[in-house]
């Protein structure tokens, strides 16, 4: 077939545009599932929620619980470490934001705005370096070491020395009385 | 593939097929008569040895597939039931872990003989850098291969890696700092909050994916070769028929002798000492609530894992270790210098000596822990690391393109066969 060339735009121009057209949008549509399906599914979503009992846990102690399959840290901070983590100006802090699912997303790291009442310490166990579970009770800030990479955290969890990134997360949680809380 | 063929079929069954499908052909002109360099060392064999490694990776991963579990709660049984109970199992598993780690040894001597003899000059830049691409898709695989035995290592390896993406975060917060696109991606890789079954099943059916990937990527790695024909030693063009040897009988017998060698070692390991490159702690079902001591990945991406620890910053050390695999890409544009062979190039050959020992260094670093000294000498091993990965970086984006400005090259030798052969090349 000869090759035909014309300056006005034809017939065969237009199907040339509307196929591909058509054809780059069904290709674009149909990618689609194949992507999402790798998110998480609904059953992972819906494992929301747990009750923790902290009856038992003395000042100085932490305990794990476990939340969205990942550890979580309640833990009873002594007079000391509520005195040390509140003597710390926001702006001495790696990440100035608070983290903490209960408040706005601006609120700065204030020792108060980590947690809901002073004496419980409640975060993700989860370093924000890397995702490994840090060690209470150790590192310079008497809060939290990391031995994967070396971060640390203060008695509020918030990073103190990097390479992590961000202060350990604070869940959304509430006192249902004054020893059970209910987390997500 | 290049050059006039010189298949002529010898029956008449050879005819019919040879105007249907030349298949006989290209085996011939490829396999049997390709000019080849009379002139290829040692360390011209590891291409065959790493396409023989492929197929016993994909052999052995096969018939592991058929008794592996993907699930978190019976993948690490089903791995001690191969061990124990499956038929042959324990050897099957030694020779594809094991596997693994002489794929990339053989891998890594194939990638420094390239280095060495300049071999991503022109005209092999794709050449080369489908070899990046293979290299790239060889680590995803190990990588994934390595989380399937569910053991602490595993869980807590894939963790730390797949976490590497959530450090985009950064970038995204310079937008909006509520913009978490890293952690979108990484819940998008793990199909969970954290690494999970889901994450496990979809590395089971990617592992069993990329190597026939890895494969295809090889048959062009195979035809970007056969264009330019092989490099050499010496690093200059094949100027005519007195400078080659026909690849069957020479290559082939010397790659099978080589081959058998390599095989041996790999078989004492195998089977005198199969778990020398493991981990212990991957003899320990995954537990998502302890991470161990010391995280380490397998030997051959510990230096990368060096280079990620010695940033104290998140971001800047996963573009580090991104960076460091990225800019192999470009080293075809990177070295000036119009010699190939480090033959003819001594002071290029002391750099590259340096930076294979700055290689094994990393490699030695990267499995220390993180607050290790070195050899007790109290010389931190992180300064180190800094100090070998600018080392890596600064032979790539400073050795390579400003030291042809200062070299002086020995002169180059007229061809290949006066070098060999020296004056009998004259007749």
């Amino acid at each position: 077939m000869a090759n035909v060339t014309s300056a006005e735009p034809n017939r065969r121009d237009f199907l040339y545009i509307a196929t591909g057209a058509v054809g780059a949008v069904g290709v674009a549509l149909t990618a689609w599932p194949f992507v999402a399906q790798m998110n998480p599914t609904a059953s992972a979503l819906a494992l929301g929620s747990i009750e923790a009992d902290i009856t038992t846990i003395q000042p100085g102690q932490q305990v794990i619980f476990t939340w969205r399959s990942h550890p979580l840290f309640v833990r009873r901070r002594t007079p000391k470490e509520i005195a040390e983590a509140r003597s710390v100006p926001v702006s001495a802090l790696i990440d100035p934001i608070a983290r903490n699912a209960n408040l706005d997303d601006n609120a700065p790291a204030t020792d108060q705005n980590r947690e809901t009442k002073p004496e419980w310490l409640v975060v993700v166990g989860v370093c924000t370096h890397l995702g490994c579970i840090p060690t209470a009770f150790e590192g310079n800030y008497g809060g939290y070491l990391c031995h994967c990479h070396g971060s640390q955290y203060d008695t509020a969890g918030r990073v103190r020395r990097g390479p992590a990134p961000q202060n350990l997360a604070v869940p959304p949680y509430t006192f249902l009385t004054n020893t059970r809380i209910k987390i997500g | 593939m290049s050059g006039p063929s010189t298949y002529e079929p010898q029956s008449g069954f050879t005819r019919w097929l040879d105007t249907r499908l030349p298949i006989l052909r290209l085996a011939h002109d490829t396999m049997t008569t390709f000019p080849t360099p009379r002139n290829l060392n040692f360390w011209y064999a590891f291409g065959a040895i790493l396409t023989a490694m492929l197929g016993i990776q994909i052999v052995t991963g096969i018939v592991l597939a058929m008794h592996y579990v993907p699930n978190s709660t019976m993948a690490f049984d089903s791995v001690e039931n191969i061990m124990r109970d499956v038929n042959y199992g324990w050897l099957l598993r030694y020779m594809h872990a094991n596997g693994a780690s002489f794929f990339f040894l053989a891998v890594y001597v194939h990638i420094f003989r390239g280095l060495y003899y300049g071999s991503y000059k022109a005209p092999r830049e794709v050449l080369w850098i489908l070899g990046v691409i293979i290299y790239v898709l060889m680590i995803i695989t190990a990588f994934m291969g390595y989380v399937l035995p569910w053991g602490q290592m595993s869980f807590w390896a894939a963790t730390v890696i797949t976490n590497l993406f959530s450090s985009f975060d950064q970038l995204s917060h310079l937008v909006n700092p509520h913009w978490n696109v890293g952690t979108t991606i990484a819940y998008w890789i793990w199909g969970d909050f954290g690494v999970s079954n889901a994450t496990l099943n979809r590395f089971f059916s990617l592992h069993n994916l990329l190597p026939f990937v890895i494969a295809g990527v090889v048959g062009l790695h195979i035809w970007a070769l056969h264009v330019p024909g092989n490099n050499n030693p010496l690093g200059i063009d094949v100027k005519g028929p007195q400078d080659t040897v026909p690849f069957h009988p020479y290559y082939t017998v010397k790659d099978l002798w080589i081959l058998s060698m390599f095989l041996i070692v790999y078989a004492v390991v195998v089977f005198y000492l199969p778990d020398i490159l493991g981990n212990p702690d991957n003899y320990t079902p995954a537990n998502p609530l302890v991470t161990p001591p010391d995280i380490v990945p397998d030997w051959y991406l510990l230096p990368f894992y060096a280079m990620l620890r010695s940033i104290p910053q998140k971001l800047f050390g996963v573009l580090t270790l991104f960076g460091a695999l990225a800019i192999l890409v470009f080293i075809p544009w990177l070295d000036r210098s119009y010699v190939r062979s480090a033959r003819f190039r001594p002071v290029f050959k002391i750099f590259f000596w340096v930076f294979v020992v700055n290689a094994l260094l990393l490699g030695y670093l990267g499995s220390q822990s993180v607050d290790a000294t070195f050899f007790g000498t109290g010389i931190p091993d992180v300064l180190l690391a800094r100090c070998a990965t600018a080392y890596y970086y600064a032979f790539f984006l400073l050795i390579m393109p400003f030291l042809p400005l200062f070299e002086t090259t020995r002169p180059l030798p007229a061809t290949i066969a006066t070098a060999v052969l020296g004056n009998k090349a004259a007749e």
